[in-house]
Order: C-alpha cells, then sequence, then structure tokens
C-alpha cells in the first residue's frame, strides 16, 4: 500500500480557506528556511487513502475481539452522537464559567455517579489514561505522606508481580522505591510475602482486583489491612472494573484511591490506542490534594470550576480529556443502577462459559471459576507440538478473531489472556471457542502450519528484528 | 435491556448452567459477603436511547456556543475541513485497540508513521513518537527526557502557558527534580535571567514559541545560551506557527513539543487534545510512549510495526522512563489528516491568515483604547492593557454574542485571532469595545 | 557453544579479558543464545563507577530487556560505541563485542575458568 507522501503529485490540494479579508502582514522574526514537505493531494485522493487504511484495520465491530485486560467491548453510538453536540465539542475550555454550565453539570453528575460505583468522595477527570491515572493517584498518596511529616520515610510502593508495568513505571515516575510481591501459586497476594514487605518505609500498594489472573483476591480485606496498619495507602488500579462494578466497591475493599479507564469500563472507544480517560477518585481524606479544576455545585444551584486546597498541582491542561467523559456520562444514563451491575455479571458469565468450553482442551493457568477474564497457560503445548502462544494468537487472525493478550502477565508462561465482555452473543463465544479447539487440534496435526500463520491478513509475520535493530521512524522523501 | 447486552434470560440461564453455575451469585463466591453491595448503586434506573439523547441535548443546550472567538491561550479555534470529521468518524478507526496486531493493524501502523513524519517536516526533527496526551504532559515528559543522575535542574521560562508550567512542575514534584522558572520580560523569556539561572546542574530549559502572550522569541539565541551551558533545550511551538517561523531544528532544540490540538482537533472544553513530541537523533531512544518503524513481512514486503518497544513500561517496568500506554492516536490521525488537507501551502496560508488577523485586531483595538502591553513582535496572540476593567470590556462583548480574549487580571486581556475571524466580527468587536472605553 | 579458554566468567553469563590494568566485560555465547536477537544496547558513560555484582548496563531483544553485571568494581574507561549501531555484533560475535574497558579495577567477583563456566552453562542448558 502506498504511503500518502507517495500519492498526488506537486499542485495538488483541496480548497479550503478564502482569501484574507485583511491585508497581510509580513514578520521580521526569523522564518523557517527548510520548505515544508506536506503531502499534495486532492480530497478525493485523502479519502481513498484513508479508505485504503481503513480496510487494513480490525475495529470492535469486525469480530470478536476478546483482548484481555483491554475490556474491548461495544461501544455504543449514542455516546459518539452525544459527544459531536456542538454544545459539547464547541466549548472553548476558557469560556466564562456561566456560559457553560451544561458542561459543568455533566462533569460534576458523572463525578458523583463514578463515586458511587467505585465507593470514593471525590473524582478528577484530569487524567488523560490509566497509567496518567496511576501517576495523578500516587502522587496523592505522596503529598499525603509528606503533609504528615512522613514524606522522607515512606519511600516504597508494593506491587504484586503480576501487576501491570504501569504500576511499576508510574510508581518509579513518582519518585517512589518499588517493591514487588510475589504471588502465591494461586495467583493471588502471598499474605505473609504482603506483611514481611508491609512496614514504616512503605508509602502505599497497587493493586487490581480483579487481578491480572483474572480471579477476585477473596484476601481483600486482609491485604488492605496490612497496609493500613503499616501506616500506608491502598490504591486500586480499575482496568478490571468491568467484572464487579455495582456488585462490590474498591472503597468498600479497604481502598483509598482508585483510578478508572472510562476507555474500558465505560464503552468509550480506544481509537487506535486514545485517547482514554482515566479518572482519579479517593476516599475524603485524600480529596484536597487532587488536582486540577474540577466542577462542583455551588450554593445557588450554579457550577463552577475548584482547585482543590492543597493540590499536587496538574497533569494536564484544563479539566481533562472532557469528550470522553461526555460518552462515559451517556454509557452510564444508558445502564443505570440495574445496568451496570448486569452487564458486570455478563461479562463474568461470558468469560466462565468460555473458559468452561476451552478447558476440554486446553490447559488453564488458574482452574475454577474466573471473573471477567482468565489466562491460558500453553507452555505444555509449545514443548509438546512447538506451537506458541504467538502462533495460536496468528492463527487466530486467520480464523477472524482478533487474538488475545500475549504474554501478560509475566508470572504465567507462553500466556493468552481471553476478556469476551458482556456485549457478545452465544453464539460469537461458540464460534470463537470452536476456532481455537480446531486451532489445539492444528498444533498437534500440522504444527508448522501455524508457525507460517497468519496466511490471509494484508502482511504476513513482519521482521520486528529489523524495526528495532535499523529503525525507520519516518518515511523519506530523498530515497 | 440497557446493557447492550445481546444474549436473553434465557440464553443466559443455559450458559450458566453450561458453565457449571446455578445462578449469577454464585460467580461471585469469592468475593466476601460482607463487603458486597447490599442495596445496589444509588443511581437512576437505566434509560432508552431517546432519553439518553434528551437528557445529553438538555445539558449541551444549557452551554452556549460562540461563534465570534478572540480568545486562546492554549486552545484556539480554527477551521476544521469537513474530511477531518469524517475520516475521523470511520469506526474501525475510532473503535481499534493499539495496534499490538501489527498484521492486521497496518492501517492504523501507517497513519502514525505518517503522522510522525508530518511531526518531523513540521518541527524540523529528526524522530517524533506517536502522541501523548496534551502539549502540557508532552513539556513535562520531555524534561524527563533530560534530568539525568548529575543534571537535576528544569528551567521553565516564566513566559510559557502558566498551565504547562503547573504540568511541569507538578512531574517534577514527582520525580524529585528540582523545578525554577526564569523571569519573563516584555512577554518573553529574558536571556540575561537564564544566563544567570543555567548551572551544572542544569538538565534542560522549556521555551515556548510564540509565548503565552503571543510574542515571538529568539529561540535560536536561547538554544545557544542553553547549550553552552550543557543543557538540553526544549522547544514548546504552536504547529500553526512552525508554517512560517524558524523550526525549532533550525534552532538547535533537542526536544520539540507542543499541543497539537490547532490541527484539526474540536476545542471540546479541553481535551481529547494532542501532545506531540519529536527529538533529535542523540534524543530519541529516550522519547516516551510509542513509535511505529518500517519493516518488512516474510516475503519482503514493506509493513510497519510498534516498534523499539523494550524501553516502555510493559517491558521495563519500574525502569521505563515513562508510564504511558494509552496516547492520543486517532486525534494524531485527525492531526495528519487536517495537514493532507491543507497541504503546506494551505498551512502557510491559515498560519499568515492568523498573523494578520491578529495584527488587524490589535490596530482595531488600539484605536478603540487598548493599548499593547508588550514592544515584542507577536503571531497571532497578544495582550492589551487599559484602565477600564477588563470584565467590562468582556461582559460588553458577550452581550453582542462574541468571546472575547482571556482576562489576565483586572486591567490586562490576552487577545487571538485565527483564520474563522472575519474583519466585519473583528470591526464589530472593536466598536463595541471603544463604546466601553469611550475612546 | 563457543567458551575461550584465555577468559573469565561470571555466574552471570559475562566474560571477562585482563590485560595489565586494563579489564574488558562482554557476555557470553551462552547468554547471547538465551536471550535470543538482541537490537540494542544501554551502555554506561565513560568516567562512570561500576561495582562488582551491580547492574552496569542491559540489552534489549524487541519483547525484553536484560540487566548486565560487572564482574569488578571500577571505572569506566571506554565504551563499545560500534554496538550501538550493530547490536547485532553480540549476537555474531560475543567475545569481540566488549561493552566496556574499565580500569583502577579494586575489587573483583570470584571468577570461573573456561572450564568451570562450561559445566555451569551446560547444566543451566539441561536443566530449562
Amino acid at each position: 500500500m502506498k504511503l500518502i507522501f507517495e500519492r498526488g503529485a506537486a499542485g495538488r490540494g483541496c480548497s479550503i480557506l478564502p482569501a484574507c479579508d485583511v491585508p497581510e502582514v509580513g514578520l521580521r522574526a526569523g522564518k523557517r528556511e527548510r520548505e515544508l514537505r506536506l503531502p499534495s493531494l486532492s480530497e478525493t485522493e485523502i479519502n481513498r487513502h484513508y479508505s485504503e487504511l481503513e480496510q487494513q484495520v480490525y475495529g470492535v465491530n469486525s469480530g470478536f475481539y476478546p483482548l484481555g485486560s483491554c475490556t474491548m467491548k461495544y461501544n455504543p453510538k449514542i455516546n459518539e452522537a452525544a459527544a459531536s453536540l456542538p454544545g459539547f465539542a464547541g466549548l472553548h475550555p476558557l469560556q466564562p464559567e456561566h456560559t457553560a454550565q451544561g458542561a459543568l453539570e455533566l462533569l460534576a453528575g458523572a463525578e458523583k455517579a463514578l463515586c458511587e460505583i467505585t465507593g470514593m468522595d471525590r473524582m478528577s477527570f484530569q487524567p488523560a489514561a490509566g497509567a496518567h491515572g496511576e501517576f495523578t493517584g500516587l502522587l496523592l498518596i505522596k503529598a499525603y505522606h509528606k503533609k504528615r511529616g512522613e514524606g522522607e520515610k515512606r519511600t516504597k510502593i508494593l506491587v504484586p508481580d503480576s501487576a501491570h508495568g504501569t504500576n511499576p513505571a508510574s510508581a518509579a515516575m513518582a519518585g517512589f522505591t518499588v517493591v514487588n510481591i510475589p504471588s502465591g501459586p494461586d495467583g493471588c497476594v502471598d499474605l505473609s510475602k504482603l506483611r514481611e514487605a508491609a512496614g514504616e518505609d512503605t508509602a502505599g500498594l497497587m493493586l487490581t482486583n480483579p487481578n491480572t489472573v483474572g480471579l477476585f483476591d477473596r484476601n481483600i480485606l486482609e491485604i488492605t489491612g496490612i497496609v493500613h496498619e503499616a501506616g500506608g495507602l491502598c490504591y486500586y488500579d480499575g482496568a478490571n472494573l468491568n467484572a464487579v462494578m455495582g456488585i462490590v466497591r474498591p472503597g468498600d475493599m479497604g481502598f483509598d484511591v482508585v483510578h478508572l479507564n472510562l476507555h474500558k469500563t465505560f464503552s468509550t472507544p480506544h481509537g487506535g490506542g486514545g485517547p482514554g480517560s482515566g479518572p482519579v477518585g479517593c476516599k475524603g481524606f485524600l480529596a484536597p490534594f487532587l488536582p486540577g479544576e474540577m466542577a462542583a455545585e455551588r450554593e445557588d444551584g450554579s457550577y463552577g470550576f475548584e482547585i482543590p486546597p492543597e493540590t499536587v498541582g496538574a497533569v494536564r491542561s484544563f479539566c481533562g480529556n472532557f469528550l470522553v467523559v461526555v460518552k462515559a456520562y451517556a454509557y452510564i444514563l444508558s445502564l443505570g443502577a440495574d445496568g451496570i451491575p448486569e452487564a458486570a455479571e455478563n461479562a463474568v458469565l461470558n468469560a466462565n462459559y468460555m473458559k468452561k468450553k476451552l478447558e476440554k482442551a486446553y490447559r488453564m493457568a488458574y482452574p475454577g471459576t474466573c471473573m471477567h477474564e482468565f489466562v491460558m497457560d500453553l507452555s505444555e503445548l509449545k514443548e509438546r507440538t512447538g506451537v506458541s502462544a504467538l502462533d495460536i494468537a496468528k492463527g487466530l487472525l486467520d480464523g477472524g478473531v482478533h487474538p488475545p493478550t500475549m504474554y501478560f502477565p509475566l508470572i504465567v508462561h507462553e500466556a493468552l489472556m481471553f476478556e469476551p465482555t458482556e456485549t457478545e452473543s452465544r453464539e460469537t463465544l461458540d464460534g470463537a471457542a470452536e476456532l481455537l479447539l480446531e486451532l489445539f487440534r492444528k498444533a498437534q496435526e500440522k504444527p508448522e502450519e501455524l508457525h507460517e500463520a497468519p496466511q490471509g491478513a494484508p502482511v504476513k509475520r513482519l521482521d520486528e528484528v529489523q524495526a528495532a535493530r535499523k529503525p525507520v521512524l519516518r518515511y523519506s522523501y530523498d530515497s | 435491556m440497557g446493557s447492550y447486552i445481546p444474549n436473553t434470560e434465557q440464553e443466559r440461564k443455559e450458559m450458566l448452567e453450561a458453565a457449571g453455575f446455578s445462578d449469577f451469585r454464585e460467580l461471585y463466591e469469592s468475593v466476601p459477603e460482607e463487603i458486597r453491595l447490599k442495596d445496589g448503586l444509588s443511581l437512576p434506573p437505566g434509560q432508552a436511547e431517546l432519553a439518553v439523547r434528551r437528557t445529553m441535548e438538555g445539558l449541551a443546550g444549557k452551554n452556549r456556543v460562540f461563534s465570534h472567538i478572540f480568545r486562546g491561550a492554549g486552545s484556539y479555534h480554527h477551521y476544521i475541513p469537513a474530511i477531518v470529521d469524517e475520516i475521523a468518524s470511520r469506526e474501525k478507526f475510532v473503535t481499534a485497540y493499539t495496534p499490538y496486531q501489527a498484521e492486521i493493524s497496518q492501517g492504523i501502523l501507517q497513519s502514525i508513521f505518517e503522522y510522525q513524519t508530518m511531526i518531523c517536516e513540521l518541527t524540523g526533527m529528526e524522530v517524533s513518537n506517536a502522541s501523548v496526551y496534551d502539549g502540557a504532559s508532552a513539556a513535562a515528559e520531555a524534561a524527563a527526557m533530560c534530568v539525568g543522575k548529575k543534571r537535576k535542574t528544569v528551567l521553565v521560562s516564566g513566559a510559557a502557558n502558566p498551565r504547562v508550567r503547573k504540568v511541569m512542575e507538578t512531574y517534577c514534584f514527582g520525580n524529585g527534580s528540582l523545578y525554577l522558572e526564569i523571569p519573563q520580560k516584555d512577554g518573553l523569556t529574558d536571556p540575561e535571567q537564564l544566563s544567570a539561572l543555567l548551572s551544572e546542574e542544569t538538565a534542560c530549559v522549556y521555551v515556548e514559541q510564540p509565548s503565552f502572550f503571543g510574542c515571538i522569541e529568539d529561540l535560536e539565541n536561547l538554544s545557544r545560551l542553553v547549550h553552552e551551558a550543557g543543557a538540553k533545550f526544549i522547544a514548546g511551538c504552536n504547529p500553526m506557527a512552525l508554517a512560517l517561523l524558524k523550526t525549532p531544528g533550525e534552532c538547535g532544540a533537542d526536544i520539540a513539543v507542543g499541543e497539537g490540538q490547532p490541527l484539526g482537533i474540536p476545542m471540546g472544553f479541553g481535551g481529547p487534545y494532542l501532545g506531540y513530541m519529536a527529538a533529535s537523533k542523540e534524543m530519541f531512544r529516550k522519547l516516551p510512549g510509542r513509535m511505529v518503524g518500517q519493516t518488512v513481512d516474510k516475503d519482503g514486503k514493506r509493513g510497519f510495526v510498534l516498534t523499539l518497544q523494550a524501553r516502555e513500561q510493559h517491558i521495563r517496568r519500574e525502569k521505563a522512563g515513562s508510564n504511558i500506554c494509552s496516547n492520543e492516536a486517532l486525534c494524531a490521525m485527525r492531526a495528519a489528516v487536517y495537514l493532507a488537507a491543507m497541504g503546506a501551502e494551505g498551512l502557510k496560508e491559515a498560519a499568515g491568515q492568523c498573523a494578520a488577523k491578529a495584527h488587524y485586531l490589535q490596530k482595531a483595538l488600539e484605536e478603540a483604547g487598548l493599548s499593547p502591553e508588550y514592544p515584542s513582535e507577536f503571531f497571532h496572540e497578544f495582550v492589551t492593557v487599559s484602565d477600564i476593567p477588563s470584565e467590562t470590556i468582556l461582559k460588553a462583548l458577550e452581550e453582542q454574542g462574541i468571546l472575547g480574549g482571556l482576562p489576565l487580571d483586572g486591567r490586562r486581556i490576552l487577545w487571538c485571532a485565527t483564520e474563522m475571524n472575519t474583519r466585519e466580527e473583528m470591526d464589530q468587536t472593536a466598536s463595541v469595545v471603544k463604546e466601553v472605553t469611550g475612546a | 557453544m563457543n567458551y575461550p579458554e584465555e577468559l573469565f566468567y561470571s555466574a552471570s553469563h559475562e566474560w571477562v579479558k585482563t590485560e595489565g590494568d586494563c579489564v574488558w566485560i562482554g557476555i557470553t555465547d551462552f547468554a547471547q543464545d538465551a536471550l535470543g536477537d538482541l537490537v540494542y544496547v544501554n551502555l554506561p558513560e565513560v568516567g562512570d563507577e561500576v561495582t562488582a555484582g551491580e547492574v552496569f548496563a542491559d540489552v534489549e531483544s524487541v519483547k525484553a530487556v536484560s540487566d548486565i553485571y560487572s564482574p569488578v568494581t571500577g571505572t569506566v574507561a571506554e565504551i563499545n560505541e560500534d554496538l550501538l549501531d550493530a547490536p547485532e555484533t553480540i549476537n555474531q560475535s560475543p567475545y569481540e563485542a566488549w561493552f566496556v574497558k574499565i580500569e583502577g579495577v579494586t575489587d573483583q567477583e570470584e571468577l570461573l575458568s573456561a572450564g568451570q563456566y562450561r559445566a555451569m552453562a551446560e547444566e543451566q542448558a539441561g536443566g530449562v
């Protein structure tokens, strides 16, 4: 496929702007010397170029997308319609508050609903993604200890070894040292190891529950209790909230601060990598430290922005990815008190239903009831047949199914992690399970075919070693 | 019914049975009884689509959408060609995840590769990443790229956008580097104060082009001073201005960052926006986040992959330079389509019109009694000062449906004009102001 | 697998070559084979202090990063910049692809001979 720079011809273009109706000005400042090289294309050519690109993309509605840990649920169209209303999209972030009452009311309403769902007291929408939320939440923990005069002492964040990579990376960005807590053989936090690690230097613990192997840690109250007793705070990574929303709340599990991924749990689309939204919520005692501009209802019933009194600062300009919050709010209104737990229950049902079907052939990393996702361990299959998790994933591509998350969590070798979500029908789950069982048979009979998969995709397996050794990160006009 | 779940009650029952459960409660056997929600969520019941639409339209209707906007300060009112919205609304682009499975994600990967190329062209830098959250977090990430064992001080121009400064300060609070501001003079970074602050501990210096006050900085000179002290130079540039002005690459910047919102992204009350980041060849491995690289497949056919991933959090964990995972890919695509639709000539035309209209507006406001605060040359924003309270002026404009400049304090206003503003509306604005000032 | 007799080895799979006051450090054939295709190496800076038993560099493959430990304590006198542009040399000729040259060595781990290292490596390979 041609690059956009390889299309068109000099002199082509689109007619976008009318002629300038005021005199031109010549700037005295230094002008760019190097010629600005951008595509020269007619509108038809631009449109066709992106149509061609679009054909080589797999979206949520191209088929089943059971990407573990990513919650690829259906993205309702009413959300998109709401976010494109000029009354939201056309607002300047710094226009007077009395001219943006609807937007502020929406932010306040979304905050209230999400606090109810998480069991938190306040929530800031400033973080633009999950990892951004983690960083922000850790800054709250840092500010809390600093204010209590323990900032110098409490320098360690406890992170289970099954955690998302963002957890330790966020802790490091917030200036903490990371202490990895090994998981027990059941995939959950090893309580004795946690007790050993928790102490006077503990700033906090980061945990996702259900955890990354798809299990709800039944010792959760003991876990948060151990950390609190040591004087630390508990951070909830909301990546897996879809399994338990409306069923159990992080706040009731003993967590002090949480982030949510509106682009996972609350159905806003992923956009090929973003934008997302990673609001951070906390218990009342941490609320004075929240960042940024927060919408609040005033005594006279009007809405305005407030900056918390002891704020850690800001992690982004303005109030956050507002239009993403609009979409999530439309979703919350659609589901309501009844639909939210219903979505969670069915996400868990779909995962268990599919797991049951696959158990016949594949080895599960952790047996028993799972939450909204489950992890298969293909190390035995690989040893026996040479077919790896990667090969099975690539085989799925030829069957029209998006592969699950591969090689995560790190504590399971040859891991494939499936998260079907609640928005998939029984037939879809049946079809994908059939395909996976077929691939399992193929692994015994014709393993070489799986090494060569995919065959039907626009490209075959790509040389990632060359890409990394000799990076070509832009088109070169001169070649 | 409102949960977008396809399976019927009957089907769910059958599925539960097939999976070995008698009811939904059994699925949550591992959740301790004492913490389960007893009475459900205290939220209204789910609503049907039409009801949701009414609610959302009602909220949107409580906002005032100004059609005459003279306010910028980090969010800019530019024309968005129709094709940008059309392409960025295509379902697969909207709903795909990060392109981890390269074979079925070539469309997304190639679009990011094209975006990276355009950002390099615009900034004159050698390597661009696939985007970060916004211009402010891009600046903060850029500073973190420069902080090392010996050099831990981040100097930030006092003429930079205060919101960007605040974010940089917050990130410094996180990683423990020292945040200091260089005082501004005449709406610009004061080179003398900069020289006085530079030391062997200086990791980097961040300057904006144009400054928050709209003034055009002498980036070459500042870059030279910074490099003489052995520190890195980060230029935060308005991408529209780069169509005309000397690029950060030409000025010797080590890292160029900025807010990509002017490139086809709606103001949207503050987001989502687009943080662009580009670096020199020496610095590019420290760029945070995703990058797309070109390679070949087994048959030797050109293809694209996410590359240099061993820098990132999912592999390097606590040793990664940044924690970023999700970025602003769809906004980056908007920027690429925007730049393709405008073309080099169109972008220069838009930037030229911004400057021309801002200068026209400045003169008209001066005649209406608002004096320019700074003597420095400006691009499309400028500050006025007057004896009349800012609030009085802006209120009078608002009554006429005009969103005036941003009040900096009781007497000073930061104005912005773009290609969206017509001569007629600028004349009208000036006449409203004139009535207030009595000039 | 190749284990040159004239070199010494650490249990963490680095090789050490000593000439007068200078020490060169790289990673062994066994290590490069286990790590797979290497795509980048992060080296210290000239003048940095390295400590026996502590990390002084890392190597990247497409999907992993691995720490490299220093068997000696001393000062980095030179780094092999060729590796930055051609990390594949580590895979192709691991004993020529030295990472750093160390001077002023004040301490050293207990090192293995080629024979001892071979026995250890073969045991590890068999145990996987």
